[in-house]
């Protein structure tokens, strides 16, 4: 194999199409580096090695016949355990779905990634249900930052983030629901990718809040998100909110650069609320492409109080049943928090629904003036492992709630979001919001290309202790 | 009526919905509850206090 054990999704789609390496010896590598590591890391907590291998040779074979094969030809990934996988049941971070039956097919995310070549070797750690910001799990074990495996790799796709990481796979995907790709790939220091609410098909995925969940890919480079968001976009009648856009391709627009963009820092509430090192991480980013406008997106923090109710209240009615008839098996911090969502009235629901309709009108309008918003992805860098409270701008806020205080507007009114890290110092990757106007994917890959590309954004692989 | 309503009190109130949604809540669970229904209610009241115009309805499904 003539690529590096640890390489990027481009790299090995190159090398495999060239016959320069082989799903094979891909595929043995990844599953080693898994075997050797991952058990510092917690992010799998499934490794389908045979599955893998079948595969792998399933691909070689196809190679060897000269057959066409697709742009993530061998590509190992993994997906957040919310994600069907045909033959496991989909656990989706709690005990309470192990008792499922397992899935009878994989779901459309999952066959649109094999369809274009790459090869799943397993399913990922996650917040139970999906309901969290911290990636720790009281049942599968924490999964653990690769750059500090004491600290938080956030969550909910805490997996996900650990995993490309850790260089154990160099693509995964996770679900978003008020921030849940954005703050895992902020504190492990990857690349994480939030589409436009309705780009890619849900079907075959536990939910969560369907009003607000959504899948997306996560990776160390951006031309590895841009091959993955492609791959991925596609017409499924399962998922009743899927768009019935043609699928519009990110790849061939990457190299564009930024000439001709109006990019602005999202300023008031993105601007206060946090510690100073992750507006400094907003601020290199602003400073790298020439962005020195502000701009205010209105009602910011009603818009993070109303995504929280509907979190709250679509959550637990998702849930109800299991509340009334298996208690005790929830995860007792995500447990009491539908519990009290259950319980909100419906009125609280209605107005928070209505007035998402009144601030996404509003938020458009700032687009008419602006291509692309930069803003702080998390308040502060990962928190140590447990720790329950901090302290942001002279004020002790719990942890799990407060996380998310900068992605939940964003993903509150579906915009699409490249996550990119940022390392000002030797200390742990902090990260930014590289935020476009619906369907705009390809701006905002466009933006984090080019801030990959000057040196102001990289994810290499944690070195792990 | 009262001009202004009387406080919220959260255990009064996760004590009288629970039966009403089949929940069985254990007594040490209540701190945790009443906590999030304090956190839930400080929210609801921040939207609340945004003057909504009548016209603005719910997006049936919601489209980014």
């Amino acid at each position: 194999m003539s690529i590096p054990p640890v390489s990027d999704a481009t790299t090995i789609a190159a090398a495999i199409s060239q016959g320069r390496a082989s799903g094979r010896e891909v595929v043995a590598s990844a599953l080693d580096r898994i075997a050797r590591i991952d058990g510092r890391v917690g992010a799998f907590t499934n490794v389908l090695t045979e599955r893998a291998r079948m595969r792998a040779e399933t691909l070689d074979a196809a190679i060897a016949r000269g057959e066409a094969i697709g742009p993530l030809a061998g590509v190992p990934f993994a997906v957040k355990n919310l994600i069907d996988v045909a033959g496991l049941p989909t656990r989706a971070g709690s005990k309470i779905n192990r008792d499922c039956p397992p899935a009878a097919r994989d779901g459309t995310v999952v066959r649109r990634l094999e369809e274009a070549g790459a090869i799943l070797v397993g399913a990922l750690n996650m917040g139970e249900y999906a309901y969290d910001f911290t990636g720790e799990n009281v049942h599968d074990g924490d999964a653990h930052n690769p750059h500090a495996l004491d600290h938080m790799t956030g969550g909910s796709s805490g997996g996900s983030g650990a995993a490309v990481a850790a260089g154990l796979v160099p693509l995964t995907l996770g679900s978003d629901t008020n921030g849940s790709i954005r703050v895992p790939a902020a504190f492990c220091g990857c690349f994480g990718m939030k589409p436009t609410y309705g780009r890619i098909s849900r079907a075959g995925s536990f939910p969560f809040v369907g009003s607000l969940d959504h899948l997306g890919p996560m990776a160390r480079s951006v031309a590895d998100l841009a091959l993955a968001y492609d791959a991925l976009q596609g017409p499924d009648l399962e998922d009743a909110v899927l768009t019935s856009r043609v699928p519009e391709p990110a790849s061939p627009s990457l190299e564009s650069g930024i000439g001709g963009l109006r990019i602005a820092v999202a300023g008031g509430y993105f601007a206060r609320g946090g510690d100073p090192e992750a507006f400094a991480a907003c601020a290199r980013v602003a400073e790298a492409l020439g962005a020195s406008r502000e701009v205010e997106l209105p009602e910011a923090h009603r818009a993070r109080a109303a995504a929280y109710l509907i979190t709250a209240a679509e959550g637990a009615t998702l849930h109800l049943d299991r509340l009334r008839t298996r208690p005790r098996d929830f995860d007792p911090a995500v447990r009491d928090r539908l519990i009290a969502g259950a319980m909100i009235p419906a009125p609280f629901v209605e107005r928070a629904q209505r007035f998402r309709r009144w601030y996404r009108d509003a938020v458009l309008t700032v687009f008419d003036s602006v291509d692309v918003i930069l803003a702080p992805a998390t308040p502060c860098r990962a928190p140590k492992g447990g720790q329950t409270h901090f302290v942001l701008d002279g004020v002790t806020l719990p942890v799990r709630a407060n996380i998310g205080l900068f992605t939940q507007p964003i993903s509150f009114i579906g915009l699409p979001v490249v996550a990119v890290p940022v390392r000002l110092d030797a200390g742990l990757p902090l990260g930014v919001q590289v935020i476009a106007a619906p369907w705009r994917e390809d701006l905002a890959l466009r933006v984090a290309r080019q801030l990959e590309r000057d040196g102001i954004c990289t994810a290499p692989v944690a070195e792990i202790a | 009526m009262p001009e202004t309503p009387p406080p919220f009190d959260p255990h009064a109130y996760a004590t009288v919905t629970a039966p009403l949604l089949g929940l069985d809540l254990d007594p040490t669970w209540m701190a945790a509850i009443t906590a999030n229904l304090g956190v839930l209610a400080a929210a609801a009241e921040l939207v609340a206090g945004f003057p909504l115009p009548d016209a603005v309805e719910a997006a049936p499904r919601f489209e980014a």
